[in-house]
């Protein structure tokens, strides 16, 4: 299974990761030899099994009960690369609109 | 050397005394560091330490069974108020968790004391400790050589004696593997019987807190206050958990499966010899051997890289330079993203990004991520009917001992396939416990795994616990319980 | 050319819980920003979701009374995409196995029943919000909130099933009442409670095969989905009657300029990944949970406005007015339990009642609780009954709206009881008469319409105490004897 340079950059784009140019055919190649691993699954016989959940399907939901244990918005700012007073800032986001 | 009597000792035997009066918690606390001071600079274990912290946590620890005793965590465990929560990388430098993971604030309610966060595998992807940002955690028992990975930080620092507790996380094999690798029991409990909240997520339907420690029943300690339902993890189980306390009754009447098509080819004659030492030793003990062949692993191996990689991809989406973590400078919310993302995450990580968002992506979906949690049905019941006929394998935890620094950093695959015998147990959801054997004559530790149905750590702690009483190096004799060789620093 | 629009509407509606959809943080609206926030919905590191039930009981409320079929088991899955007030830069939603399918809304529509089919319900979390363009200092930036991040949304697909924009108008506001009557969502689409896109394309009439549909995003009010879609189809119109081809594109409706604009161009067209959460359990719904709440839903609008129209003889426009809330059916019913002729409660309470809450502006539990529908029943009996005139009546209402009080007390406090011996009045409408020859008359000649002059003026002598069939009376027998 075969992944070229220009599949490398549209998964990258998905992922929003830049992978430097020089990078590109080493991550192609890379990648394109775990996939020909991964193809040794075509030799199991997967006839009736049914994709694996791990999760015990009886587990119980949460009532709603609004709890006091949240963060303040200092406690959830604090982190925050950038800000001002209680708000996130990031870059304008552009919707891209042509009118 | 300095003769710190308590170096190796067990932490219920570090408790006791602490209880007694015999030595404070803050001493319990300091012992480890003597023992950094002669380690730490060459094996770099730690990522994250304070001594002002660490003492206010050792005067301050309230009373449990483990009330002074340091442990190690590792770098991925949300710790609020005293240490950064990095995860060996760099989109997370300097980041200070505001919560404590479910498991941490187990562990502290039981008096225990954070000695200091463990050196890791960026987000847990690597099985050597050669991607921390923090540069490589070496092996004590050979500097040239890895402590294994991803816990490799935990793992070497209880091998030569921070603290004879530590934290770990197991997707693939992360906390069994080093433990091999350091000469410490590492185990990773069934899925759901520890807590996640709070474990920075890298494969969620594989990743579990694991323990380490230089005796099992410490092991067994630390698994019973950890352990149990946690209502802000919908994926722990809900019953409570198996109790461990039987944990040195002995194998008499239990059964092994014993795969030895899995070894026939490919490993090292040294893991060859510490299985066949590990049987006999069982088999001595009252344990019956049952021979059977058990699917290769390169098909767990395959499976784990779609599914782990998959999830992954999706658990790291959220490290963007917005709420957390270093931003990179950007006009424009795209740049943002792939400016911070691109130079925050080493290129393993990125790797498994890559793979997993494509086996995740339109067109592909079947064929490589429903394919592979069909597989893992499949291997699921390969377990299943292998449990049907023992109580538990018998396995390799790798197929070598520590391998040298840099000696699999260029070829992932390679990297990869370190792991085949350790995935199966996180696909199936399975318990397995890596039980040190000795040393090999290089003077590499040598190591044995341990794997049983959900649910079976009381069953395989009682092994390993048989495995502990006969290991070759019994004669240094039971009472000082301290089996194993500290590694020599040369 | 002719086309046929085939309209299709996607609907979100913000549940009224008090916790998030998966943390324990409080729901509420409001809050100063970043406070409602924990680190779950902040999307840090080691967060886990666990479901809140009480969102799990609304979705199931809301896909029994439409008739959906609920599937037991039920798979939460993520939806991977990146963008500022996304927590964890996906979100946690249904895919492939959605909680609830099929069903229908049944509307009212110029007089018509319809009923507009469904494809799915189902639950998922909202995300934060984000303003923009905003700036600090020089630098433009954007700012988030993520005190919505985590909200439990409902989200409801439609069959591509409307013609008429004014077809979707009527499906919001009956989707609408409907989230409201459930006490489910608030519902009100300017705060974002209620939210819709619309997806569009045109055809021959006729034809059985779709043209290639639009998306229509940011319409945040039912006239402004009616006003976007029209513009949209007439944009589509206009393009291939000139031969042209629709682009499929996602367009922005500017409700005060009545202008589309092209929302995103293609190149970021979203692959979304979805694969089921691994940190959440499958959803069972068993059969017993389903009774539970099938045994506790209220009679859903529709159904009560047939029954008013056909078992109480009310006409549909009023039955209408009576059933756009719960609150003030629920009162009707009760004004009309109490004795009251369907008709007559119907008209008090359209009229009188609802001035009163509209020009204080009022809430209808407000309104109930400050004039009882019992009290409301005496009041009309005392009118109906003559004991009261239907000015004092007024007066009444007035007061009790003001201030509350018991009609009765009030009726006594003021003396409202109406007059009606003929010894009382008898002066009043002689004095009338004579103040009044001009109009007397008028009368005489034979202009019967200035009797109700006449009575209004021995009204106001009265202060409107006077019962006006007895006024009448008396006025005609002293006119009449008048020679």
């Amino acid at each position: 299974m075969s992944i070229d340079r220009d599949e490398v950059r549209r998964i990258a784009d998905l992922a929003r990761l830049e992978i430097a140019g020089g990078d590109v055919d080493r991550m192609a190649k890379e990648l394109s030899a775990v996939l020909d691993f991964v193809a040794a699954l075509n030799e199991l016989d997967l006839a009736d099994c049914e994709p694996t959940s791990m999760v015990p399907a009886a587990a119980s939901l949460r009532d709603d009960e609004p709890d006091g244990r949240r963060l303040t918005s200092e406690a959830a700012l604090a982190a925050a690369p950038e800000r001002e007073r209680d708000f996130f800032l990031v870059p304008p986001v552009v919707e891209n609109v042509n009118p | 050397m300095s003769a710190n009597r308590w170096w190796g000792r067990p932490a219920t035997t570090l408790a006791a005394c602490v209880a007694r009066g015999e030595l404070s918690a803050e001493q319990a606390v300091e012992s480890g560091w003597e023992a950094a001071a002669t380690w730490e600079g060459d094996v770099h274990a730690v990522a994250h330490a304070d001594a002002t912290v660490r003492a206010t946590a050792a005067r301050t620890a309230p009373p449990g069974p483990l009330r002074g005793v340091p442990v190690i965590v590792k770098d991925n465990l949300c710790t609020a108020g005293d240490y950064p929560t990095t995860c060996g990388s760099r989109i997370l430098a300097g980041y200070r968790a505001p919560y404590d993971a479910t498991v941490i604030r187990r562990l502290r309610a039981a008096g225990a004391v954070l000695t200091a966060k463990g050196n890791m595998d960026e987000f847990a992807m690597g099985s050597s400790t050669e991607f921390s940002c923090y540069g490589p955690t070496r092996n004590p028992y050979d500097l040239t050589r890895v402590p294994g990975g991803s816990s490799g930080g935990p793992a070497a620092a209880v091998a030569y004696g921070l603290a004879p507790l530590g934290l770990g996380s197991d997707t693939g094999g992360s906390v069994r593997q080093p433990a091999a690798f350091c000469g410490v029991f590492g185990l990773k409990p069934t899925y759901g019987r520890l807590s996640r909240y709070g474990l920075v997520a890298f494969g969620s339907s594989l990743d579990q807190v694991g323990l380490f420690a230089r005796h099992a029943g410490d092991v067994a300690l630390l698994y019973s206050l950890l352990a149990g339902p946690d209502l802000r993890d919908a994926t722990t189980r809900a019953s409570p958990p198996p109790d461990v306390s039987a944990w040195d009754r002995g194998v008499k009447g239990l059964s092994f499966g014993w795969p030895e098509n899995l070894w026939r080819e490919g490993v090292e004659p040294e893991v060859v010899a510490a299985l066949e030492a590990a049987a006999a030793s069982l088999e001595r003990a009252g344990a019956r051997r049952v021979a059977f062949d058990f699917l290769p692993g390169t098909y767990a191996v395959a499976t784990y890289y779609l599914v782990a990689t998959a999830e992954a991809s999706s658990n790291l989406a959220r490290f963007d330079g917005v709420r957390y973590g270093p931003r990179a400078p950007s006009t424009d919310v795209w740049s943002l993203y792939v400016r911070s993302r691109s130079q925050g995450f080493g290129p393993e990580v990125k790797r498994r990004i890559l793979l997993g968002t494509y086996a995740l992506s339109a067109g592909y979906y079947d064929a490589f991520y429903l394919k592979a949690q069909r597989a893992r049905t499949r291997i699921r019941r390969e377990y299943q009917a292998a449990f049907g006929r023992c109580d538990f394998m018998l396995l390799p935890v790798a197929p070598t001992l520590a391998f040298r620094l840099g000696e699999k950093t260029t070829d992932p695959l390679a990297m990869y396939l370190s792991d085949i015998f350790t995935i199966g147990a996180n696909l199936a959801g399975i318990p397995g416990l890596a039980v040190p054997l000795g040393l090999a004559g290089s003077g590499l530790p040598r190591a044995v795994q341990l794997v049983g149905p959900e649910d079976s750590e009381p069953t395989l702690l009682r092994a390993g616990r048989a495995l502990e009483v006969r290991g070759e190096v019994a004669r240094l004799g039971r009472e000082h319980e301290t089996e194993f060789p500290w590694p020599m620093k040369r | 050319m002719a086309h046929e629009a085939v309209i299709g509407l996607e609907c979100h509606i913000q549940l009224a819980t008090r916790s998030k959809m998966f943390c324990e943080c409080p729901a509420e609206f409001g809050a100063s920003p970043n406070s409602n926030v924990c680190p779950v919905c902040l999307g840090l590191p080691g967060a886990l979701p666990v479901v809140n039930r009480a969102a799990i009981d609304a979705a199931l409320q809301l896909g029994l009374v439409l008739g959906c079929t609920i599937r037991e088991a039920s798979v939460f899955a993520r939806k991977n995409y990146f963008y500022p007030d996304m927590p964890k830069n996906y979100q946690i939603t249904q895919y492939d196995r959605p909680l609830c399918e099929g069903g229908a809304l049944p509307v009212r529509l110029c007089e018509t029943a319809r009923s507009f089919p469904l494809i799915r319900i189902h639950v998922e979390e909202d995300t934060g919000k984000s303003f923009h363009p905003e700036r600090t200092g020089d630098r433009p930036v954007s700012r988030v909130d993520f005190n919505r991040a985590g909200v439990p949304l409902l989200e409801l697909v439609t069959e591509p099933a409307f013609r008429q924009p004014e077809e979707c108008g009527a499906f919001l506001a009956g989707l609408r009442r409907l989230a409201r009557w459930l006490k489910i969502s608030d519902g009100d689409m300017e705060k974002g409670h209620l939210r819709c896109d619309a997806n569009v394309s045109l055809r021959p009439p006729g034809s059985a095969s779709l043209g290639t549909k639009t998306e229509i995003k940011n319409l945040n009010s039912i006239k402004g989905v009616e006003k976007g879609l029209t513009a949209e189809i007439a944009r589509q119109a206009a393009v291939l009657d000139a031969g042209g081809r629709i682009e499929q594109a996602t367009l922005l409706y500017d409700a005060d300029h009545d202008k589309l604009a092209v929302m995103r161009s293609k190149e970021y067209a979203h692959d979304y990944r979805y694969f089921p959460e691994p940190d959440l359990p499958q959803l069972t719904v068993d059969a017993a949970w389903v009774e539970e709440v099938r045994g506790r839903l209220p009679e859903p609008p529709w159904t009560r406005e047939d029954r008013y129209v056909d078992h109480l003889g009310l006409p549909a426009y009023d039955a209408a007015i009576l059933c756009e809330t719960r609150e003030r059916s629920d009162y009707f019913e009760a004004v009309v339990g109490a004795g009251t002729d369907a008709k007559r409660a119907s008209n008090w309470v359209m009229t009188e009642v609802l001035r009163h809450v509209n020009a204080r502006g009022l809430s209808e539990r407000e309104a109930a609780l400050r004039l009882p529908a019992k009290s409301l029943a005496v009041l009309i009996g005392a009118t109906e009954s003559g004991r009261i005139t239907s000015a004092s009546a007024k007066e009444v209402l007035e007061e009790v709206f003001e201030k509350g009080g018991d009609p009765e007390a009030v009726i006594a406090a003021r003396g409202l009881v109406a007059r009606s011996s003929p010894e009382e009045l008898l002066p009043l409408v002689r004095e009338v008469l004579a103040e009044n020859p001009g109009p007397v008359a008028q009368f005489r000649g034979g202009k019967q319409a200035t009797l109700g002059f006449l009575v209004g003026q021995v009204m106001k002598k009265s202060g409107g105490r006077a019962a006006p069939q007895v006024v009448q009376e008396l006025l005609r027998a002293e006119l009449g004897a008048l020679r």
